[in-house]
């Protein structure tokens, strides 16, 4: 406790579990020890992306030496997922994409359980698979899900029975056909997007264990402990009481860690051999394909607008690529159709945004939740806009941007936000407008730039609930509920249990790891919420300790606790001068004069947070008074250099700035933009999940290549700005997902402005350019 | 299957282990010597997150057999601070934000560690080229490659 870092709101700080993490000690939950007892679980997978179960034979399992137990669809009948229940843990009679689990052996050993796995005898009868968007919306195509009508769903998601069609969203806002003859100019194009892997290095991994007693504790590697709770305790006929998830640190989520996937069948495998552990453990080829995926997209875009530079008209169709089971993905669809617009006042907006099931993986959360893939086509049919009116790109984006009190696409009033000036300095940082010579003859420079927003996506009334609670010396523990991720938010907890007690920084202890059983709520770490939601959670709980301090001490000293502030870890009295140290008086309260008695006792503060203004949308308009709690906006621009040899891209520079609202810890948040700018340019450049007759072909990190270091751009400047949100904890609000979001627009309007070539399909290969520099 | 009983230095330690034929040096850490900071990623030798030093070189600890190791030394994340001091490319990390998840941090770090011991002025691209085995999915490499400038500059190791 040598640093003492008093008001530490707004100061980069070093995080709290940098110690942990590079002294090999920081626990992930592969890490934990479970002894000899320890057994293995491992799932049975479909080859076939769509068939029927004729047949399934457990019993050549059942007789390997070693192998405990076989569980299937017949021992779980439920439907799980979190706002369309689609989806059964084993599958019961039908397998939906390659990967799909119809059963699970659990075995003494990895390698027994992998040879029983091997010796599950299943009998399928392939189905007419569906492997494209447009084909799933057909009114011919094969049916995924017969029974679609008949699944629980939230309100505010609409399936299509008798379709593949599981949810639909709809604007409906001004005339759009009436607006097209006033447009000097409309653009329309088709962009599609491929799946992508999130690419955690930590594959995922979950521990079940069912005590005699009946109580049931899952370890996982999850951004979502209550959420699992939740779920798989109503699909399993478990009490949430007897149901306890332990979320140890993860090693990279972005998504793909959220709600449920894998951990459910490592319950129901712990089921059948009560008292013991059971570990399943996700190979990195599972990995690939064997949880979520980022949904594909086909985006049909018509944009008009006038040659003052105005933006009239938007008409967008969305086809999400959402895969065999939609119960977390249809969200992505409805996020997609409320920000339809992208960042941007237009005043006529049609869109319809369809959530499709095809026999792809299931389509889930994936950092941005759905506006990477809409801004691919939103953004470069922006600047095909300007181009066509003759207008600059940034200019046309200063003129359009949504700006706070403007009326937005679905009817709600935008709170202030920086927008505008996020615009401006991505358009200096790389000189903007300037044209820069190439480095060789066979080369071409280019400049784009994108804007982006994005809203946390989620029901309309998530909570956030948090403690603190005090030791002996002073010390807090801050008892948290949403995960450590990476993205810092402990080190973002403890800075505002700080600076709310009044205490230093280096005080605060963050009670990990949470455990539902013991941890405060928290809906899920998703949705870059966490800052924002949670913050205000455990800026909420310092303060009601803190009120409970200065009430005892006030009564201490006879002063009114009006006059009495924390500071540096003392209690100070503006009135009498006086100050007392915080230590020891917080667990054991204080002595009255003359040996009367004591006062105060332990100190635990409480707090929570549940935003409680967000309202339904028209399901045919998609007009309502509130959306979303907010958006965080930002822009990026790119300078790439392209080898006209090779097709090869180099990104010269990438400058990425957002609106944060207050930067609780700066150098984090640049953190973020880095790590997101590169995630960005990664799924710009390299990634899409590849199949062949619905069948993932590059599974590997040798066949599916993610940035390295030597491919990763070496100048990236990030930068901020910070116009407050109303109910964010200083101001605050999140951006861990946003810096994903503008980077693949940002570069392929460079691309197009140093080749004159626009690519409309992701990733930007050196070979796709290649073969378009061919055809050009 | 047979078993090989070995002798191997781990982070000074000397450690004698029975392991199986088709135990990897990754598996025998973690299992047999509770040493848990070397991550299991790919268990292919494509991510780097199980990098440890094996008699001084950086190899991926999934693809090197428990038994070959019989004789040598493995140095492990768990075995860079000394007295519980950080080495100076850890203190790098921890001061200029190369860790975010920690998943590749250990495997990061004896990448760094073993370029800064045979070379300990890097240039940038030297850098980013000693790492270009370790996969980050989290911090776009930038603090980390930040990290092992100024480890170097720190004259360490």
């Amino acid at each position: 406790m040598s640093e003492q870092t008093t008001n530490p709101v707004g100061k980069s700080v070093p995080r709290v579990d940098a110690y942990d993490k590079v002294t090999g000690a920081a626990a992930f939950t592969d890490d934990l020890q479970f002894g000899p007892g320890l057994l293995f679980g491992r799932a049975v997978r479909s080859p076939y992306p769509h068939a029927l179960i004729k047949r399934l034979d457990v019993g050549p399992a059942l007789e390997l030496r070693g192998v405990k137990a076989v569980v299937t669809g017949a021992d779980t009948p439920g439907f799980i997922g979190l706002y369309l229940k689609d989806r059964h843990i084993f599958c019961t009679d039908r397998v939906r994409y390659v990967g799909d689990p119809v059963a699970g052996v659990v075995a003494a050993s990895e390698e027994i359980a992998e040879e029983a796995a091997r010796r599950v005898v299943v009998e399928y009868e392939e189905l007419p698979a569906v492997l494209d968007p447009l084909q799933a919306i057909q009114p011919d195509a094969p049916l995924l899900h017969p029974d679609l009508g008949s699944y629980d769903v939230v309100p505010f998601i609409f399936p299509q029975p008798g379709t593949n069609i599981s949810n639909v969203f709809r604007v409906r806002k001004g005339d759009v056909e009436g607006a097209w003859a006033q447009c000097d100019a409309v653009v329309a194009d088709t962009y599609r997007v491929p799946h992508i892997q999130h690419v955690p290095i930590e594959p995922h991994v979950a521990i079940a264990r069912w005590d005699l007693s009946g109580e049931v504790t899952l370890w996982s590697s999850t951004q979502s402990p209550f959420a699992q709770r939740d779920l798989i305790a109503h699909t399993l006929g478990i009490s949430q009481g007897d149901m306890r998830v332990i979320g140890n640190y993860i090693g990279g989520g972005f998504g793909s860690k959220a709600g449920v996937s894998m951990e459910a069948l490592a319950v129901a495998m712990a089921r059948q051999v009560p008292g013991r552990p059971v570990k399943v453990r996700m190979t990195r080829e599972e990995e690939f394909y064997c949880c979520f995926v980022r949904q594909g997209l086909v985006a049909r875009v018509k944009i008009g607008g006038t040659k003052e530079g105005r933006i009239l008209a938007l008409q967008v169709e969305y086809y999400w690529d959402a895969g065999a089971y939609t119960e977390y993905g249809v969200n992505i669809t409805r996020a997609a159709g409320y920000s339809s617009t992208g960042p941007y006042n237009i005043p006529n907006v049609k869109t319809d945004s369809y959530c499709l099931y095809t026999n792809h993986p299931v389509g889930g959360p994936m950092r941005g939740f759905g506006m990477p893939e809409i801004h691919w086509s939103i953004e470069q049919s922006v600047d095909q806009l300007a181009e066509a009116l003759a207008i600059d790109p940034v200019a046309f984006r200063q003129r359009n941007c949504v700006q706070g009190g403007d009326v937005i696409v679905t009817g709600m009033t935008m709170h202030p936000h920086g927008l505008s000036e996020c615009i401006e300095r991505v358009a200096q940082r790389i000189d903007w407008g300037k044209k820069e010579v190439p480095s060789a003859p066979h080369k071409r420079r280019g400049k784009g730039v994108a804007a982006c927003w994005k809203a946390p996506a989620m029901p309309p009334n998530p909570g956030s609930e948090a403690w603190v609670r005090f030791n002996e010396d002073a010390t807090v523990s801050v008892g948290v509920g949403g995960q450590e991720l990476g993205q810092g938010a402990f080190t973002v907890a403890a800075q505002v249990a700080a600076e709310a007690l009044g205490i230093p920084y280096e005080w605060v202890r963050i009670a990990n790891p949470v455990d539902t059983k013991y941890s405060p709520y928290e809906w899920q770490t998703v949705a870059s919420r966490i800052t924002w939601s949670m913050g205000n959670a455990v800026k909420a709980a310092a303060e009601d300790a803190r009120r409970q301090i200065l009430e005892i001490v006030a009564r201490y000293w006879d002063q009114d606790p009006g006059d009495l502030d924390i500071r540096g870890g003392e209690v100070v009295s503006s009135k009498s001068e006086q100050s007392l140290s915080l230590r020891n008086l917080v667990v054991y309260g204080l002595p009255l004069p003359d040996d009367q008695g004591w006062i105060g006792g332990p100190i635990i503060g409480r707090g929570k947070f549940m935003p409680t203004y967000v309202t339904g949308l028209d399901p045919e308009t998609g007009q309502g008074a509130r959306a979303v709690v907010h958006y965080t906006t930002g822009a990026q621009a790119a300078e790439v250099e392209v080898d006209l040899e090779t097709g090869r891209v180099e990104l010269l520079c990438i400058a990425a700035a957002y609106d944060v609202g207050k930067a609780i810890n700066p150098e984090q948040v640049h953190a973020q933009l880095e790590g997101g700018v590169v995630q960005g340019a990664s799924s710009a450049l390299l990634e899409a999940l590849t199949f062949q007759d619905g069948r993932p072909v590059n599974a590997s990190f040798v066949d599916y290549r993610i940035m390295t270091a030597v491919d990763a751009p070496q100048r990236i400047l990030t930068d901020f700005v910070e116009v407050p949100q109303d109910d964010g904890p200083w101001g605050a609000r999140g951006v861990g997902e946003h810096p994903m979001i503008a980077t693949a627009p940002a570069i392929a309007n460079a691309i197009y402005d140093a080749l004159g070539i626009r690519f409309n399909d992701l990733p930007l290969t050196a070979e796709k350019i290649y073969l378009a520099l061919q055809g050009a | 299957m047979a078993n090989h009983a070995i002798t191997v230095t781990v982070n000074g330690v000397k450690e004698r282990v029975d392991v199986p034929s088709n135990m990897t040096l990754l598996e025998m850490l973690r299992q047999r010597l509770a040493l848990t900071g070397a991550k299991n990623g790919c268990g292919a030798g494509e991510c780097g997150a199980c990098t440890v030093l094996l008699d001084g070189e950086p190899v991926n600890a999934c693809m090197v057999l428990a038994a070959e190791v019989d004789g040598a030394a493995v140095v492990t994340v768990e075995g860079l601070a000394q007295d519980g001091q950080l080495s100076a490319v850890q203190q790098a990390f921890v001061e200029e934000g190369g860790v975010q998840c920690g998943f590749c941090t250990p495997g990061m770090l004896i990448s760094a560690h073993a370029l800064l011991q045979r070379n300990p002025r890097p240039t940038e691209d030297e850098i980013r080229e000693a790492l270009v085995g370790n996969l980050c999915r989290c911090t776009g490499y930038t603090r980390i490659v930040r990290a092992v400038q100024k480890a170097a500059q720190g004259g360490v190791e």
